[in-house]
């Protein structure tokens, strides 16, 4: 009678070391992997549907629902920037305004969206104004914003990522995110950066001492 | 030749109903919500009245196809109990596959958008959009 119940409890731990063995063995997955990893869209695009209504419930104002979901996004950049620069062996952490620009335009989107982002541009009005425009965001494909919320951008997911990322590189800035469709593309998003005062003067004193 | 395109949700409510052909008569926002109930009570009856089985003796599917003189109605229902209703000339037999495409693009551009709410009327430009092309497609 004892032995049966020894032997229960330890096919029952058996069972349980079973299941946190799978558990652990997902954490201890090397961190750089060697093929290309993809997850689903859909499944990011229902997780992401559900972020935003999440925050509209718990907002006033489209504001509002762009900040939060900028600072929700601002916590994915800040690991998806640790990520890449364990990951990809041939880039170092830029400091200068220009080559970070290049860097997210290129190495960070392709480490998130698989493409590179479709140009990069600096504002002629203001010269502490760049855009980054991205004509079909996959993880936006789906979503389509009612008319009386027009000027609502979903990108503020992804300006969150970039502001973050920006941070990381000292080049602190306000990034949002504007809706701009054109013909063909009717998802097309431009992610604005200003760059803070401090970081346009240090720009400046560094091209004058060259 | 696609006339139009109507959705049913699970309670027999109308949430989409789009017109594809200028020629035809148009049907207004009134008779079409009459026409889905209406179609939602028929196909309900159909699979309950249906004579026998199938072998593994699950529920009858209900009705896939009305045939009259000048159009076909098909009628293509999902696991979750949503009706896709197309109104095709005569030469189109089956629709099942264009059906399902349309059912596809439910999932993508409606049940995806977060300001989509369950059961409710369908309004999204780029499910229209994508609908649009589908259709012109046949």
């Amino acid at each position: 009678m004892a032995s049966s119940q020894q032997q229960q409890t330890q096919n029952m731990l058996r069972l349980d070391t079973k299941q946190t063995k799978r558990s652990t063995m997902l954490l201890e997955q090397p961190v750089t992997r060697q093929r290309r990893d993809k997850v689903s869209l859909s499944a990011f695009a229902f997780l992401l549907a559900e972020m935003i209504r999440y925050t509209q419930n718990r907002v006033l104002g489209i504001q509002d629902l762009e900040a939060k979901l900028n600072e929700l996004g601002q916590r994915v950049g800040v690991r998806v920037f640790e990520l890449t620069m364990s990951r990809e062996k041939t880039v170092r952490r830029e400091t200068r305004v220009l080559q970070m620009l290049v860097f997210i335009n290129s190495v960070v989107w392709r480490t998130l969206f698989d493409k590179s982002a479709d140009s990069l541009e600096r504002s002629t009005e203001s010269e502490d104004e760049y855009m980054i425009t991205d004509n079909e965001p996959a993880i936006l494909k789906y979503i389509s914003v009612p008319k009386e919320m027009a000027s609502f951008s979903p990108g503020a997911f992804i300006s969150g990522i970039v502001e973050s990322i920006a941070a990381c590189c000292q080049c602190p800035a306000r990034v949002t995110s504007h809706a701009v469709p054109v013909d063909g593309f009717p998802v097309r998003t431009v992610i604005l950066l200003k760059f803070d005062k401090e970081v346009m003067e240090r720009e400046k004193r560094l091209e004058a001492g060259k | 030749m696609i006339h139009s395109v109507f959705i049913i949700n699970r309670s027999g409510g109308l949430i989409y109903n789009k017109n594809y052909s200028t020629h035809i008569a148009q049907l207004s926002s009134n008779e079409a919500l009459i026409f889905a109930g209406t179609f939602h009570g028929i196909h309900a009856l159909a699979s309950r009245i249906a004579p026998t089985g199938n072998a593994t003796g699950a529920k009858d599917t209900g009705i896939q196809t009305i045939d009259t003189m000048n159009f076909r109605l098909h009628c293509f229902q999902t696991p979750t109990g949503i009706k896709f209703i197309a109104a095709t000339d005569l030469l189109h037999t089956t629709l099942t596959d264009v059906l399902t495409k349309v059912y596809e693009l439910y999932c993508d551009y409606a049940l995806k958008s977060p300001f989509y709410n369950l059961e409710m009327p369908v309004r999204s430009d780029l499910f229209d959009a994508n609908m649009l092309h589908l259709v012109q497609q046949y």
